[in-house]
């Protein structure tokens, strides 16, 4: 029987980019998995908790590990998101031992994309196609905080069609933030541009990331300055054939 | 109304000339320390930097001990030791010493600890003259500012700029040429070394097992300023000392990596006390200025504390996306950048400028370059937990708060989530464009819509993935 995947598509996925989430199904069913939507997700909490509001984080995280309780895998295709609840549920419940167990529990069982398909589904060719130059955006949390930055360069080295291209300054954060992007509109608009001056001196017709976030705050910035960039989810990029 | 600091930031943003010389100037340090930390030439430095985080821990847990271990060293070397609860008692112990040596010049090196508390400013009510003898610093108080980097203090100044200061105040003829400007600079100089009475310095690292003051620097202006005059004072925090002379071995080779990619700096001096009989040279006096100001209060704080690990680098500034974009003043506080953002609130207190550590994406590179790994973004977050919790009560975050706890309310009702995106798509949907936003009162709460608009678009909203999942389902199934 094939292996059962839960899809945390995230609160940005499911309300701005529902073709992400599509691709994400997509791509792990035609490698073999069974793919849920548990339908009471919304979001991972993130926003109440880099905010500083901790105890309402606490109540949707509550409601998210209530959620997926009973996931095998959960699979986002958010980096961001996946590092709140893998990195920052265990210690949002340091004073409620049973709901920090719960979070432990499932920190072990929460993928991001990237990670789920190299290291759990041991894949580097997923069969893709895609015609273009593209370049690859680290989001800050897959980097430092889950680690990631191999994986998805391996993944898409192997995309057919597609040549990868390193922009300047790829590691350097889009500006997004979460509220950040609302309370200092000035200062994230101004890390955005640097982002798409940089996509531009590198001459891609796409720019590739793993988070849907920083895909938002680029996509904006890009389609603010009518810059003919495109921008893509990984699981799109790995989902086309 | 737009607050003080909103628009201080604007205006750094809108100086296109300003924005590009701070970035290319951090880029630079970036590049600088990339190449000498690089696994070929540095293979063990995530070893040492994993090591420097612990003696730093294991200092601080113990540094009851240490204290009294440095403070009789200092004085067993002839030297003497002076505990300042505050910014205030040093400068009332170096204004007295003044007055007992009959002093009226003091020459200074770089210190950032002079700069939190105002030494300069302070001592100058006295009618004492205190010249900053640090190139940058010099400018820097020529042009009566505070420094814009905790390495770098003039980085914002371009070369005419440094021109038009040395002109209006040293009478001298416009001079762009850098190499000549420190040739002007150094004129002044010389002659003030020599003329001074008291030198007053830092200290990179007060070393307990044997009492030595460490400097660190690159101009030699450090080792003149405690060599030539007769009575030195070195003032430094009380997170500065570390156990052993042995351990800067470990400290030494992070500093000048993280700072500016330098192996070593030009100048590293150990002082331990005034001159004995038979040295060539030397103070006759020799102080230690101990500072807690604050210190002690972030130290019993277990979590916090590690933010007195920090050997000011400026690492985190160089490589922290905000700092770049908005530069050294826009930062309430003489320390700026990521550390900046955790130290002001926790010495000034969290109310004094509330919108501080929230001025951060969380990108975390200011933690990854960090030659002590504090764990900057982690303590950003309890940062802004404690600050609103300490603004309950307060009409400062009322509506926010109230979103939060709305947000927090149908985050955990799926049917109610669903029907607000719903909602919300169907009345972006219509007009995506900004004309209908300014025409809501403002009292709907929409400002952060209008802030997200004010830089870039938003995608066109439509159908969410779980009613396309939906539909899909009913397709397959």
């Amino acid at each position: 029987m094939a292996a059962r995947v839960s899809l945390f598509v995230t609160c940005i996925v499911d309300q701005f980019f529902p073709r992400i989430g599509l691709a994400t199904a997509e791509l792990l069913e035609r490698l073999g998995y069974r793919v849920e939507f548990p339908e009471g997700q919304t979001c991972c909490g993130q926003p109440a908790f880099n905010t500083g509001y901790r105890e309402q984080a606490r109540q949707v995280a509550r409601h998210f590990l209530e959620v997926f309780q009973a996931a095998e895998h959960i699979v986002s295709p958010s980096a961001s998101c996946v590092s709140m609840v893998k990195n920052h549920y265990p210690e949002l419940f340091n004073k409620e031992p049973e709901w920090q167990q719960r979070a432990r529990s499932l920190a072990g069982r929460i993928w991001e994309l990237s990670q789920f398909l190299t290291e759990v589904a041991r894949l580097e060719d997923v069969g893709a196609r895609l015609e273009g130059v593209a370049a690859y955006h680290d989001g800050c949390h897959a980097l430092r905080e889950l680690g990631v930055r191999e994986a998805p360069r391996r993944l898409l080295a192997r995309v057919r069609g597609l040549k990868l291209r390193e922009m300047p300054g790829a590691e350097e954060c889009c500006g997004f933030g979460g509220t950040f992007s609302v309370k200092f509109p000035e200062i994230s608009g101004a890390m955005a541009r640097r982002k798409i001056q940089a996509l531009c001196e590198s001459g891609v017709e796409y720019v590739i990331s793993a988070d849907a976030s920083c895909l938002m705050q680029i996509q904006g910035a890009l389609s603010r300055a009518a810059l003919p960039v495109r921008t893509l989810h990984l699981a799109e990029v790995l989902a086309s054939r | 109304m737009t607050p003080l600091y909103q628009i201080n930031i604007r205006k750094t943003l809108a100086d296109e000339h300003l924005e590009e010389a701070i970035y290319a100037a951090t880029g630079r340090l970036m590049d600088h320390r990339r190449k000498v930390v690089a696994p070929e030439v540095l293979p063990d430095y995530q070893e040492l930097r994993e090591q420097a985080r612990r003696i730093k821990q294991h200092t601080l847990e113990n540094l009851d001990y240490y204290l009294e271990q440095f403070e009789q060293q200092v004085t067993a070397r002839g030297g003497a030791l002076v505990w300042a609860r505050e910014g205030s008692e040093a400068v009332d112990f170096l204004a007295e010493l003044a007055r007992r040596k009959q002093a009226r010049l003091i020459v200074k090196s770089k210190s950032m600890t002079t700069e939190e508390i105002g030494l300069r400013e302070r001592l100058e009510h006295h009618n004492l003259e205190i010249v900053e003898t640090d190139l940058g610093e010099y400018i820097i108080q020529l042009a009566h500012e505070k420094p814009y980097h905790i390495v770098a203090p003039a980085l914002h100044k371009t070369r005419y700029e440094v021109s038009e200061i040395f002109s209006r105040r040293l009478g001298v003829a416009a001079e762009a040429v850098p190499e000549k400007q420190t040739e002007i600079a150094r004129q002044v100089l010389r002659q003030k070394f020599l003329a001074a009475d008291i030198g007053v310095t830092g200290a990179n690292f007060l070393v307990a097992d044997s009492g030595a003051v460490v400097l660190v620097e690159n101009e030699g202006n450090a080792r003149l300023t405690s060599s030539a005059p007769r009575v030195q004072v070195a003032i430094a925090g009380i997170e500065k000392l570390i156990p052993r002379a042995q351990d800067l071995a470990v400290f030494l080779k992070l500093l000048g990596r993280s700072a500016t990619g330098q192996p070593l700096t030009v100048y590293t001096s150990l002082l331990a006390g005034p001159r004995r009989p038979g040295d060539p040279d030397g103070p006759e006096e020799f102080y230690v200025v101990l500072l807690d100001n604050g210190r002690t209060r972030v130290l019993a704080d277990r979590d916090k504390r590690q933010s007195l690990y920090c050997i000011r680098c400026g690492a985190c500034l160089n490589h922290c996306p905000v700092y770049r974009r908005i530069g050294g003043h826009n930062y309430p506080w003489v320390y700026s950048g990521p550390i900046g953002k955790i130290l002001s609130p926790q010495f000034q207190g969290l109310t004094q400028d509330p919108w501080l550590p929230f001025a951060s994406s969380l990108c975390g590179a200011c933690a990854e370059v960090c030659p002590v790994k504090i764990e900057i973004p982690r303590l950003l977050l309890d940062l802004r937990a404690e600050i609103v919790k300490a603004q309950q009560g307060e009409n400062a975050n009322r509506w926010e708060r109230l979103a939060f706890r709305l947000w927090a309310w149908v985050m955990q009702r799926p049917k109610l989530y669903e029907l607000a995106g719903t909602v919300a798509a169907a009345v972006l949907g219509e007009e995506s464009g900004q004309s209908w936003i300014s025409r809501l009162p403002a009292g709907l709460n929409i400002g952060p819509l209008r802030a997200w608009l004010s830089q870039r678009d938003l995608p066109p909203p439509g159908r969410s993935f779980r009613q396309l999942w939906r539909l899909r389902s009913s397709r397959v199934g």
